[in-house]
């Protein structure tokens, strides 16, 4: 892992606003991906996970903040975008059965990104495709199948064909496995880490399971409605996790054995709901749920700070229980 | 002094398609107990559903019931008059299902779902009077742990959020589970966090009222800590059943090995391993263990004949060849 | 690297299955089909071709249905058999014409309109759609019907400029919702034209309720030309039109019934016909589940 930065993200906000009200998907997120890293972005519902990769992605563009890719600024919607970056940055969707066409064939799945950039000539489409499935380990007589022929593992594979087509060096990874069985869900992961050392991959690991993110990540940010709440290495934070909304997420985790059930900080029970992106609660979001709540958490927003521990891990946290030195 | 509630011996589902007969459940058997929470473990695709689904006689209008029976104090679900079945599912057995937001009617308030199900809930047949049903909608709402009963009442689906709907749907159970309550992976749909205040509602409520739970999961964590006996289900048959701790520290059958070595560890130790293949085609099945094809201990007879469960420990017993001769 | 054989998008053999399970969808089949083929070979199958057109036979006039005469006479002494089986004609004739002037529009425009969702594109579309839909179909052919000369033609103008904004609204609302569908977001961030888009991702899965609709509609737009015909506005005599039969053959009622009562029983059963069949089109194209 190199110390430069592939992807920065400063300050991004992402508002939506519906008739409702204003709902403040993204609100102030700054992180960076380095290169050749795996950086995990962990959250709930309404946590804005999600967004903050379509932001990336270019689905939407920004409220406010900026994106840089490799030194660009890419802060512009899709629409807007040289196609000369839109091979670069790639995306893995979490629902395999609603990212693919159910009325295409996966051949016709996998040739578009191939006809839109017109990475290969006219004759040699079918020899690529064949050469993009043998990649993801599926046999060559599913090229004319239909992708509700195929198990969910299996469509989630020609989704990740999909995005290699272009020969991306970023990828997002919409909570890839979230929809597959746990026996896939291995089978799929060790793919990615694959390619991730096989075609010097940077990826945004965007998921809610922890254990998962555990044996995956290198760096993690948690996230609640629309904010990081604590970022750090992820040894650094499975040891000594600071935030009380992680302390409650990682005592809700399922586990099975009793070594990772003494690893789990008991105290933190989960209480309460998780409030809508549309009342975000003043000052720190967290607060009508938080067991540790003092006074000034209704009131001020809690500043990122650099969370000193001996050594030099990077390890930062958004709580006044920490305050900023 | 527990005694046997249901009893499911040797239940065979098929279904009927374009392609020809889905052989989806392949013999499952179970039993549970009063007070007894019994969990299934099984990935998608299992069949799981499915055995719920034909004992609460609630089957899709191609599924058919090939073979079995299921015994719910004596009398065979399956096989039960229209009338008692309605009696028991409005006194005795309830469900919850995994969406909660399809469980629930979108264009009725939750008050009108509810009265509905507890004016025809009760023994007697004697009507209540709306204010008793009314009063006992508000009662079981408050012992599902939902603040501001009146005002959910009041609401439509849309406006609660995914646990209150869960909750909802639990409250729903609990006006006709007196004895059985089949919860068909509940947490499944909501936020970590949230599922976890779910499941300790339930374990909970279920320790209160005495009632015995069916839990059906793919996730194996969700199920530790609330059941005492698991089932692991593969493509429609049951390959390992086994007391929870038994399960965890000592699987036997090759599938619950490799399941549980599949999933990743909070503690560390890289990706596991997954089991390589999928699951066999419900058309073809094979003839013998159905586990045979992506089994790393397949041996000839795996092939050709279906493995009987045989005795390991103490209520212990897995469907392999491994540990007996048929 | 073997070459595969191509399965096609419509699988007809699994189709046929979906499809024949319900027994009165084949119905619908067997009778639009026979419809159909009585239509285009009026000519070799019915008794009495010559009195379709200008024919008059005093002495043959209103005899009442026999072995000679299935159908009977009307006042003309023209045999109702043939005259329904060319009647059959003008209205399966009217239903292709104005489907096919209507449904390429009207999905077009639905597609384009749903994948501008939000946008100006949808909301002038949209709108004009909704002006012709609020006013009722019948007064509004009607009203061209009368400020033209009557004819099958201008008939056939008038249900047109009436029928293509429920193609735009059944296309817009499958459009726009499945505009933000993880497939066609994949699609757009792979650098797909919107073109491609709306044709080759959007239009495959609105094909289904396109063709049941397309079905129904026939037989709708059968009965509004017989309608028409009926007031006078459509077809007009001697030209054979199952409408223009009905209204004739209303003065005779009820002693010659048979006059106005078989052209009628034939529109029933033809709509009746093309509904059963709508609904075997569209189980043929909905999902399974199991």
């Amino acid at each position: 892992m190199s110390s430069e930065p592939i992807l920065t993200v400063r300050e991004l906000k992402k508002y939506f606003k519906t008739t409702r009200g204003t709902v403040k998907a993204v609100d102030d997120v700054s992180f960076s991906v380095m290169e050749n890293e795996n950086f995990g972005l962990v959250g709930e519902s309404g946590s804005g996970k999600s967004t903050v990769g379509h932001v990336i992605m270019g689905m939407y563009a920004p409220t406010a903040g900026k994106i840089t890719f490799t030194g660009q600024d890419i802060s512009q919607g899709v629409g807007r975008r040289p196609k000369e970056l839109k091979k670069r940055i790639q995306i893995v969707f979490q629902d395999p059965a609603s990212s693919l066409n159910p009325r295409r064939t996966i051949r016709q799945i996998l040739e578009l990104p191939l006809r839109v950039h017109g990475l290969v000539s006219d004759g040699d489409y079918q020899k690529k495709v064949l050469e993009m499935m043998d990649l993801v380990e599926l046999p060559h007589e599913y090229a004319e199948r239909y992708p509700g022929e195929l198990g969910g593992g299996e469509k989630q594979a020609v989704a990740i064909g999909r995005a290699l087509a272009t020969g991306p060096s970023f990828i997002v990874l919409d909570e890839p496995t979230s929809a597959l069985d746990v026996s896939i869900q291995a089978k799929i992961i060790n793919m990615l880490m694959k390619f991730q050392k096989e075609f010097s991959l940077s990826y945004l690991f965007i998921t809610h399971n922890l254990s998962l993110m555990r044996n995956v990540a290198q760096r993690v940010g948690i996230m609640y409605l629309g904010k990081i709440v604590e970022l750090a290495e992820t040894s650094e934070f499975f040891k000594n996790p600071l935030h009380p909304y992680t302390k409650m997420l990682l005592s809700a985790v399922p586990v099975i054995t009793p070594e990772e059930e003494a690893l789990k900080p008991e105290k933190v029970r989960s209480t309460g709901e998780i409030a809508g992106a549309l009342n975000v609660p003043p000052g720190c979001s967290f607060h009508p749920r938080c067991p540790f709540v003092m006074d000034i958490c209704s009131k001020v927003v809690p500043p990122f700070s650099e969370h000193k521990t001996g050594h030099k891990i990077e390890h930062q946290v958004a709580c006044h229980l920490y305050p900023v030195t | 002094m527990p005694e046997q509630l249901l009893e499911v011996k040797d239940l065979y589902v098929n279904y009927r398609v374009y392609e020809g007969l889905l052989k989806v459940l392949n013999g499952v058997s179970l039993s549970v107990d009063t007070r007894e929470k019994v969990g299934i473990i099984g990935e998608s695709g299992c069949g799981k559903t499915t055995a719920m689904k034909a004992m609460m006689r609630i089957l899709a209008a191609n599924a058919i019931v090939a073979g079995g029976a299921a015994s719910y104090r004596g009398a065979n679900l399956l096989q039960l008059a229209q009338q008692e079945l309605t009696r028991l599912r409005r006194t005795s057995i309830s469900m919850i299902f995994q969406d909660p937001t399809a469980a629930l009617n979108p264009v009725f308030k939750i008050g009108e779902q509810l009265t509905d199900i507890v004016r025809h809930s009760g023994t007697s047949g004697k009507s209540l009077t709306d204010q008793e049903v009314k009063a006992r909608a508000v009662e079981v709402l408050k012992s599902a742990a939902l603040p501001e009963p009146a005002r959910i009442m009041d609401s439509y689906p849309f406006q609660l959020s995914g646990g209150m709907r869960q909750r909802v749907c639990i409250a729903m159970s609990l006006v006709s589970a007196r004895d059985l309550l089949i919860a068909d992976e509940p947490g499944t749909s909501l936020d970590v966090t949230i599922e976890d205040q779910i499941m300790r509602l339930l374990k909970q409520i279920v320790e209160e009222r005495g009632l015995s739970v069916i839990l059906i999961s793919h996730a194996i964590g969700a199920v530790k800590g609330f059941v005492t006996k698991l089932y692991v289900m593969y493509a429609g048959t049951i390959m390992e059943e086994a007391p929870t701790e038994e399960l965890f520290s000592n699987p036997a059958h090759p599938y619950a090995q490799r399941l549980l070595a599949a999933v990743p560890k909070l503690t560390g130790g890289g990706i596991p391993e997954g089991i390589s293949g999928r699951i066999p085609s419900y058309l073809s099945p094979p003839e013998g263990c159905r586990f045979v094809t992506r089994c790393p201990n397949a041996m000839e007879q795996c092939w050709s004949h279906r493995p009987p469960m045989f005795q390991i420990a103490n209520g212990h017993r897995a469907a392999c060849f491994l540990y007996g001769v048929s | 690297m073997k070459t595969v054989a191509s399965r096609p998008f419509l699988d007809y053999k699994k189709k046929w299955y979906k499809f024949s399970r319900n027994y009165l969808s084949v119905a619908g089949l067997v009778v639009v089909g026979v419809v159909a083929f009585l239509a285009i070979f009026a000519f070799y199958v019915a008794p009495y071709p010559e009195h379709v057109e200008f024919y008059v036979n005093y002495s043959d006039a209103l005899l009442s249905p026999s072995w000679v005469h299935i159908l009977g006479t009307d006042q003309f002494g023209r045999d109702v058999l043939s005259r329904v089986f060319f009647g059959f004609r003008y209205s399966l004739m009217m239903a292709v014409v104005v489907l096919s002037l209507v449904v390429p529009p009207g999905v077009i425009l639905g597609l384009v309109a749903g994948y501008y969702r939000g946008g100006r594109v949808d909301s002038v579309i949209m709108r004009t759609a909704d002006i012709f839909l609020a006013v009722p179909p019948l007064v509004l052919a009607l009203s061209i019907c009368s400020v033209l000369t009557p004819s099958v033609f201008n008939a056939m103008m008038a249900v047109s400029l009436m029928w293509w904004p429920w193609y735009t609204r059944l296309v817009y609302s499958i459009s726009s919702s499945l505009r933000n569908e993880a497939f066609v977001q994949a699609a757009e961030i792979a650098g797909a034209s919107p073109f491609h888009i709306a044709f080759r991702e959007i239009l495959p899965n609105c094909l289904g309720p396109i063709l049941t609709k397309m079905t129904l509609d026939a037989g709708w737009v059968i009965l509004i030309g017989a309608s028409l015909s009926f007031v006078g506005l459509g077809a007009q005599p001697p030209t054979p039109d199952l409408g223009t039969m009905v209204s004739d053959g209303a003065k005779l009622l009820p002693d010659q019934w048979w006059v106005s009562m078989f052209p009628a029983m034939t529109i029933v059963l033809i709509i009746l016909g093309f509904n059963l069949l709508g609904d075997g089109i569209r189980d043929m194209f909905a999902a399974e589940s199991v």
